[in-house]
Formats: structure tokens, C-alpha cells, sequence
């Protein structure tokens, strides 16, 4: 059914905006020394990245965004003061064979247990099923991310690939779990529940 | 010293972007190998641009990836291409093989190909694994890979798209201390 009146970027507690070129690289970069954060974030090697680079990067995805048409991504900001807390897309969409990455991750630990990336990746998943009419999503997570392999899974994503030991960190090696969830998962899921409450529960 | 790029059936040469295109304009027509091969949808390209694709990235030092093309020892024709794309700082590679002259195909050929390919990772790039993906119809594909050692690791559900048909992704990966393991049951 089609349902014109939800909006797809307001949530409880959060919503989903575009990119803030002016205040966030500032914010952004503090991130990046989190080392924590980045390697819960990111596959590759931490790196800290001054403002300025962090605003390259705003630009190169903004470019990619317009150029491939294969991204689709969003800041994280709260609903009551518009403080950017995380980050959201939709990405490497393949629109041949209807498939693409999710990703999502909230910048620091005080954000970090409320809800706020349940109902971002509510938001994330709406978008990309109800919007982008992709046929499946995937979410690829390292198997020390806990939290992502639970959020992801209460979601109802489904363990699919687990590719052994090829993560190495701290001399440790882990193995990096690819998760997905099909468009008709969704939809069963979402019908089973109060439409209003799948964006806004925490 | 052993010659690593030598197999039973064939051997890995440099990658001549000209003649690659050459080739690749004439294999690129047989769309049942590119199915086999390939995601993205079967398209065909001037020699010209496929000659630019080779050209890509291949004086980059170091290289992104590790590139070869797969010519048969008996006749020094060139079949096909095969290459690791690395990722060192975890060690891992993404393979890829492809036999395109299907006048290759169920002779061996890839496997060999394989095997000194899956050498070349672990005893010159020195990985930990070796990743690959194929798709779920690719049964040729699929028997050579678990004959040279690689394990499934997953499969991607309906992962694509062909003739209204939904089809899976499979996922598979060898380590280093197998592929030694191996080697050394030779």
C-alpha cells in the first residue's frame, strides 16, 4: 500500500539530513581519532583526518552522489537540536540485479545505546526497500562489532557469508560476516507491525 | 629456482593491453562466458575503449592489482586473464579467472591457471586468503575452485538477476596454512 503521509527522514528521536559542509568536517574529524570508532566503522586502516579532509571527502561523496547515482547517503542529526551524531547510506547500488550496502554508524560512545541506530536503520531500510526498490540489502560487519551483528539481526538480517579470518587487528584475526535482508523480509516484517512504530521504536 | 609462472597447461605472461583488447573484442561477443564471468550486464565496447580499460591503473607502482593473462603452453594462445586484486593490510585478495576461448573450457585449463595464481598469492604477495565469488549457475566454476582448495564460505540470497531468474552469489575463500597444507600433500 502506498503510504504518502510517513516521512522517510523523520524518526522519534533522530532524522536523516544531507551533508552540513559549514559545521561538520569539524565534527567528522574528531571522529576520525577515535580509533575505536573508525575500526567499528571502517574496514580500512585508521586514519585521522584534519577538517580540510574531511570536507574533500564530503565533496567526493556529493560528487559520486550526482555523477553514479549509486549512493545514497545521509547525515545523522537529533530532532530536537539538529547535532550531527552519525552517518547512513545506501551504497555500490547494483540497479541491474536490484542489490546494494547498507551502512550506519553514530560517532561517539554518548550516543552510542539509544535507540538512535535502530531508527536510523529503520529509516535506512524503509528508504532503500519502499524507495529505491531494491530487491536485497547486505550489511558486511566485522565479527568483533557485536552491537552491529545485533542491531543488524534483530532487524532481521540473515548471516550469509562469513569469510574466515580475513580481518586482522591488534594481531588478532576475525572474520568478516556479511549479513542480508531481502525486500520481502521487510515488507512481512513491516506489515506485522504498526507502520508508525517501525520508525519510530527504539 | 622454480619458474612460478608456469603451469602443466599453460602459463601467466604480462597483460599487453593491445592484444587483451583484440581478444577481448572478440570473446566479449560470446555472451554465455560473459554471463558466467561477469555481474553487470553483457554490453560490447570499441577495442578502443577496452584497450583504455587495460591501460587503467597499469603503471601504478605499486599496482592495485596483480594482473595476468593465461596463455595455453602447447600453442602460446592467449585464453584468458586472471589477477589478484590485494587488500595487504589484511593480507586477503580478491581472484579472478576468467577462460574466455571456450575452445579451453573443461580441459584443465583454468584449474592450472588457478593453481599459479593462488601460488603467486601466497608466495610472492605473501596473503593470509584468497577470496572469490561466483555465481550459483556457474557449476564449471564452482568444481575448479573446490579442486584447487577453496572452501564456501557463503551465499549471497538472489544476489542477481538473469532472464527474470533470481540466482545466488557464492562466496569462497582459501587460507594460507591450507593452501600450504596442500602443497605439501603434493
Amino acid at each position: 500500500m502506498l503510504d504518502i503521509q510517513t516521512q522517510l527522514f523523520e524518526a522519534r528521536d533522530i532524522r536523516l539530513g544531507p551533508i552540513d559542509h559549514e559545521t561538520h568536517p569539524e565534527i567528522e574529524s574528531k571522529w576520525t581519532h577515535d580509533a575505536e570508532f573508525i575500526r567499528l566503522m571502517e574496514l580500512k586502516p585508521v586514519r585521522p583526518l584534519s577538517p580540510a579532509m574531511v570536507k574533500k571527502q564530503y565533496e567526493a561523496i556529493e560528487k559520486e552522489m550526482e555523477d553514479d547515482k549509486n549512493l545514497f547517503y545521509f547525515t545523522i542529526r537529533m530532532r530536537a537540536d539538529d547535532r550531527l551524531i552519525g552517518k547512513a547510506a545506501v551504497e555500490w547500488i547494483d540497479w541491474t540485479n536490484g542489490n546494494g550496502f547498507v551502512r550506519l554508524g553514530i560517532g561517539t560512545a554518548e550516543d552510542r545505546r539509544k535507540g538512535y541506530g535502530s531508527q536510523a536503520l529503520s529509516m535506512l531500510l524503509r528508504y532503500a526497500f519502499g524507495e529505491l526498490n531494491l530487491y536485497r540489502v547486505t550489511a558486511v560487519v566485522p565479527a568483533y562489532n557485536e552491537g552491529a551483528l545485533r542491531l543488524f539481526q534483530k532487524f532481521g538480517f540473515i548471516e550469509e557469508v562469513r569469510r574466515r579470518k580475513a580481518m586482522n587487528r591488534d594481531g588478532e584475526f576475525w572474520d568478516l560476516v556479511s549479513l542480508g535482508f531481502l525486500n520481502s523480509e521487510w515488507r512481512e516484517k513491516a506489515n506485522s507491525v504498526v507502520p508508525s512504530a517501525m520508525s519510530g521504536q527504539g | 629456482m622454480k619458474d612460478i609462472y608456469r603451469g602443466t597447461l599453460v602459463r601467466l605472461s604480462s597483460q599487453s593491453a593491445e592484444d587483451m583488447a583484440k581478444a577481448f573484442a572478440k570473446w566479449d561477443r560470446d555472451t554465455e562466458m560473459y554471463r558466467l564471468a561477469n555481474s553487470d550486464p553483457a554490453q560490447l565496447w570499441s577495442e578502443k575503449k577496452l584497450k583504455e580499460f587495460f591501460e587503467k591503473d597499469q603503471d601504478k607502482d605499486p599496482p592495485r592489482a596483480y594482473r595476468f593473462s593465461v596463455r595455453s603452453l602447447a600453442d602460446d594462445k592467449l585464453i584468458g586473464s586472471t589477477g589478484l586484486v590485494p587488500n595487504l593490510v589484511h593480507g586477503d585478495a580478491w581472484f579472478y579467472i576468467v577462460v574466455a576461448d571456450r575452445d579451453y573450457w573443461s580441459k584443465g585449463y583454468g584449474t592450472d591457471a588457478t593453481r599459479l595464481a593462488l601460488q603467486y598469492g601466497f608466495i610472492e604477495l605473501n596473503l593470509r586468503r584468497v577470496t572469490l565469488g561466483l555465481h550459483s549457475y556457474n557449476e564449471r566454476a564452482l568444481k575448479t575452485y573446490l579442486k584447487t582448495g577453496f572452501k564456501l564460505e557463503g551465499r549471497i540470497r538472489g544476489d542477481g538477476l538473469r532472464d527474470g531468474v533470481r540466482f545466488d552469489g557464492l562466496y569462497m575463500g582459501i587460507l594460507r596454512e591450507e593452501w600450504l597444507a596442500s602443497q605439501g600433500a603434493k
